[in-house]
């Protein structure tokens, strides 16, 4: 692959940090997601017994809010190129000297970290508010060493993968509410495959956690180059191709 | 603004050809372009104008034919390359409405890696008169400021080459005016400027040469060139009172081809040379007791040949 200019890269990352910030329909859906993944299993672990402490400790609940990293980046990624392409914007960015590898990987970076940091903050209240204020003995049994290292690892796995799949949908999608429905689909089986080892349908053993990152990182690698192979600035600029 | 290479045309295309499909955006069209001059390219609405901008910005690859800008071939891979050399504002400003006028261009000056952008950035703005306007968010802006943002953004990496797409399109009067003194300024300083336009005077006032585009290139010069080519010269004569024999006072007088009566005291001679026939014609007047009222060139504008040259197909042919 070509050499990438560091400097245009973190351009357009700032640029669409600065975005983010000023954008209420962004940072809503930013918020919303985490709180819908916050409040639910409060309330429902806050109102367990101590008895079920034991049961609960042969479970993995908590690695739904994996989920987190999975919609939230998937939602911001998939509006990225689309809106650009709306609003005008993208025709002026491809007259620069601007290579699409750099625009792409600029596009993920940006979404990645916010989604990183919401997925991590949330993650955090939700174990302070247990270890404040559910039944002694719920805490010890919901948080385990291997679990929150799991959390922290597959965070960003998650969400760099969601966001390859909501770049890639926005490249080539026309409308963004479109493209953002159709990125939640497409990343509806990282959910699926999280919701079932949190019910312990798939069994989380250290094999699996290994293996789901290789194939994630792998994921990450091809994703760019898929996205990129995408960014036709002809179909994008014009909406059609020689 | 920008160093000038002295080596070939700043801009040059060889039966240039842009098709979607079945549909002809453009095709045949070749021209040279100097450092250094400012180059209208005027045609209606679905010409090819923009997509020919497009073309020759690398933003699209052209169907056939070659071209050079900035002194390297277009290409793909010569992409890059040929966009760190020139500058499109296109006729939308497409600007980041929630990000401030400075922050626009610091994401333009590092996209460019221009040297010490804030000088950069300063520079650009004091050129559009928009220094104290830098804080402002640009969805704050007028149609008129965002137009004038864009033009600060396409002078940020000091271009060999500036394409400027409809600069004045939706723009009143005052603004205009603006920016057609910075395109002046912008070429009076060196800046080779490809001007894609509807507005015909626009074209007149600022354009070295033109070309007038309608799918295929119906003809290319100077406005005074196409003038000639298309238009006779001619002179109006104004009497008080008709005359008498107005075949006596026009028939042989040096630099007159023809003429004819074009109302009451009116007349309108077709004429080799304006600088020999209107002295010639004064005093066959004043010797024939006329009471001249006026003796006039006339001139056609580029509005008259661009008209003649849209309505009829045939392309006029080019020195």
């Amino acid at each position: 692959m070509t050499r990438l200019s560091r400097r245009r890269v973190i351009a357009i990352f700032r640029k669409e940090l600065r975005d983010y910030r000023r954008n209420r329909y962004m940072l809503v859906t930013m918020a919303v997601i985490p709180i819908i993944f916050l409040v639910q299993p409060v309330a429902s672990i806050l109102s367990l017994p101590a008895a079920a402490a034991v049961p609960l400790s042969r479970k993995h609940e908590l690695i739904y809010m994996l989920g987190i990293p999975a919609l939230v980046p998937a939602l911001v990624a998939a509006a990225s190129i689309v809106t650009e392409r709306q609003q005008g914007t993208l025709e002026p960015i491809l007259t620069t000297p601007l290579r699409r590898e750099e625009f792409v990987l600029a596009k993920a970076l940006a979404p990645l970290i916010p989604s990183v940091a919401i997925s991590y903050l949330v993650y955090a209240l939700f174990v302070v508010i247990i270890e404040l204020f559910a039944h002694a003995g719920i805490a010890s049994a919901l948080f385990s060493g291997h679990l929150v290292i799991a959390q922290i690892v597959f965070t960003p796995l998650i969400a760099a993968w969601s966001i390859w799949v909501g770049l890639a949908i926005s490249t080539l999608s026309n409308d963004v509410r479109a493209a953002q429905q159709l990125s939640l689909l497409g990343n509806l089986p990282v959910v699926a495959v999280v919701v079932l080892i949190s019910v312990n349908v798939i069994h989380a053993t250290a094999g699996l956690a290994l293996g789901l990152g290789v194939a994630l990182l792998v994921g990450y690698r091809v994703g760019w180059r898929v996205v990129s192979a995408l960014f036709d600035r002809e179909r994008l600029i014009t909406g059609t191709r020689d | 603004m920008s160093a000038t290479p002295d080596r070939g045309p700043a801009i040059s295309a060889k039966g240039l050809t842009k098709r979607f499909g079945d549909r002809v955006a453009f095709e045949g069209v070749s021209f040279e372009i100097g450092y250094g001059e400012v180059f209208g390219f005027l045609g209606p609405n679905g010409a090819g104008k923009t997509t020919t901008v497009r073309t020759l910005g690398t933003l699209i690859a052209p169907t056939s034919g070659s071209a050079t800008v900035a002194g390297i071939a277009l290409a793909p891979e010569n992409g890059v390359e040929i966009r760190r050399r020139i500058s499109i504002m296109p006729e939308l400003p497409g600007l980041y409405l929630r990000l401030s006028v400075r922050e626009n261009l610091e994401c333009f000056a590092d996209l460019y890696e221009v040297e010490d952008p804030d000088d950069r950035i300063e520079r650009s703005l004091r050129a559009v008169n928009l220094l104290d306007r830098e804080r402002d968010l640009c969805g704050s802006l007028s149609k008129g400021l965002r137009q004038r943002v864009a033009l600060a953004r396409a002078l940020l990496p000091d271009p060999q080459v500036l394409f400027l797409d409809e600069p004045t399109s939706g723009l009143d009067p005052a603004a205009t005016r603006d920016v057609h003194e910075l395109i002046a300024g912008l070429g009076d300083s060196g800046v080779t400027i490809f001007l894609t336009t509807h507005r015909l005077e626009e074209a007149e006032r600022l354009c070295d040469r033109v070309a007038i585009l309608n799918t295929r290139l119906r003809t290319i010069g100077t406005p005074n060139e196409l003038r000639d080519r298309l238009f006779s010269k001619s002179l109006t004569v104004k009497t008080v009172a008709p005359l008498e024999h107005p075949e006596q006072v026009f028939a042989g007088l040096p630099g007159v081809e023809d003429w004819r009566q074009d109302g009451d005291g009116a007349y309108a001679l077709a004429v080799s040379d304006p600088a020999v026939a209107a002295p010639a014609t004064i005093r066959a007047l004043v010797a024939a007791d006329a009471d001249v009222l006026w003796v006039a060139e006339s001139r056609h504008s580029l509005e008259d040949v661009y008209l003649e040259l849209i309505d009829h197909h045939e392309p006029v042919a080019q020195p």
